[in-house]
């Protein structure tokens, strides 16, 4: 969502609990449940969370985790969006028939070990103060490089740990682990020359960069 | 488009997927109720405080935990979800450091617990990328000229909290009382901690 515009003013800081009712608590735990029910991964879920339908995406965020949820659990056949409307129906009082469940069909990706950061033997193609430019992605899928850095020019700031490639492991085709970097930018660069003075640091996957030079 | 009319109200929805998930053996009750209750009572803001206490009362602590936060930040037994690589970024007079997730709403769970409502919202989202100093003014924090803004977008499995500046006037507290003054807001750096 970096740049885009129209959201407002941001609500004010107050103490708050971790969930603002029962049902978000709920929502929470089927979330990262769904995830291991599902055969998936924390990248998948991030995808399923990003092809919520725009209106109900943003409704609300723990209603957001439901829609995910239940869009990783139709993609690996555990159930479908039908049964959940007939038992919500059901719940409600109405005497509606339960569809049979789907046929479940998880996805297979090996493992190279549990979280997300490796190790790698190839060198990492870029060194701390190498200027770079973001590539110009129009994935359909999911990519960890935001709308708001594409085709950018920034400076290479540290060299993370590798890390599986999200926009492999969230499509189930392998881990596929890059080197990482942290990029900064210049505010202008990215928001023209009227910007506010200020650096902005990401963390970015190496096949997103090219070396400027 | 869903119509307002097949909308499933939230708790509805979270009660259908849970008894289908449940009934069929994929999701365990006990489990479900273990993580809600993890993170309303045993992680949050308060361990972080602890370790922004710790970093301002002990100097060695302190350049441990800007090395390598994810050690530093175990050694007080804090580790899990989220946490998998922490880095700590050290505000000062000259530099404050602010931390947002554009793409979606990753937090450091072990140190700050699930992140506040105005983290998830799109306007912080949105804007603090873009205009920063006046986002953090509309949440009552209006910076000098002469502070340099560094905004941190947590894109990959790194996970950033801020270490604020102590405050003037604490010389006397303990740890413990340090640790009361410090807040959720100044360890995402929309906020500086204030004096007692």
């Amino acid at each position: 969502m970096g740049g885009m515009q129209g959201f407002g003013h941001v609500r004010p800081l107050t103490a708050e609990p971790a969930f603002a009712e029962p049902w978000e608590g709920k929502a929470f735990a089927l979330g990262l449940l769904s995830i291991r029910a599902a055969g998936a991964n924390l990248h998948a879920f991030r995808h399923a969370l990003e092809r919520v339908p725009p209106e109900d995406y943003l409704r609300d965020y723990y209603d957001r985790w439901l829609h995910a949820s239940q869009i990783l659990l139709a993609d690996s056949g555990i159930l479908s969006a039908e049964q959940v409307a007939a038992r919500a129906a059901r719940l409600s009082g109405s005497d509606v028939p339960e569809p049979d469940p789907p046929e479940p069909h998880k996805p297979q990706m090996p493992s190279g070990g549990p979280g997300n950061l490796r190790t790698l033997d190839t060198r990492p193609a870029f060194a701390v103060g190498d200027r770079v430019r973001t590539t110009d992605v129009h994935t359909a899928g999911h990519t960890k490089l935001p709308r708001y850095v594409r085709r950018r020019t920034g400076t290479v700031t540290a060299i993370r740990q590798a890390e599986v490639f999200p926009d492999s492991a969230a499509h189930f085709e392998g881990e596929n682990p890059q080197h990482c970097y942290a990029v900064e930018f210049d505010s202008r660069e990215l928001w023209g020359a009227d910007a506010e003075p200020f650096r902005l640091s990401i963390d970015l996957f190496e096949p997103y960069l090219e070396k400027v030079t | 488009m869903t119509t307002a009319a097949d909308r499933i109200d939230p708790a509805l929805r979270a009660e259908a997927l849970a008894s289908l998930l449940i009934e069929r053996g994929l999701v365990d009750q006990a489990t479900m109720d273990n993580f809600i209750k993890t993170y309303e009572q045993s992680v949050g803001p308060m361990n972080g405080a602890k370790v922004v206490a710790r970093a301002w009362t002990d100097p060695g602590y302190a350049e441990r935990l800007l090395a390598d936060g994810t050690a530093a930040i175990a050694e007080l037994g804090f580790k899990g979800p989220q946490g998998e690589h922490i880095v700590v970024l050290q505000n000062t007079p000259a530099v404050h450091h602010v931390v947002v997730c554009t793409l979606c709403s990753c937090y450091p769970w072990p140190v700050l617990g699930l992140p506040p409502s105005w983290y998830k919202d799109p306007s912080y989202r949105s804007r603090i990328v873009r205009e920063p100093r006046a986002v953090l003014a509309e949440f009552g924090l209006e910076l000098g000229d002469d502070v340099e803004i560094r905004v941190v977008d947590s894109s990959a499995e790194i996970r950033y909290m801020v270490l604020p500046m102590r405050p003037a006037g604490t010389e006397g507290l303990s740890e413990e009382e340090l640790a009361a003054l410090v807040t959720r807001d100044a360890m995402v750096g929309v906020a500086e901690v204030a004096a007692p």
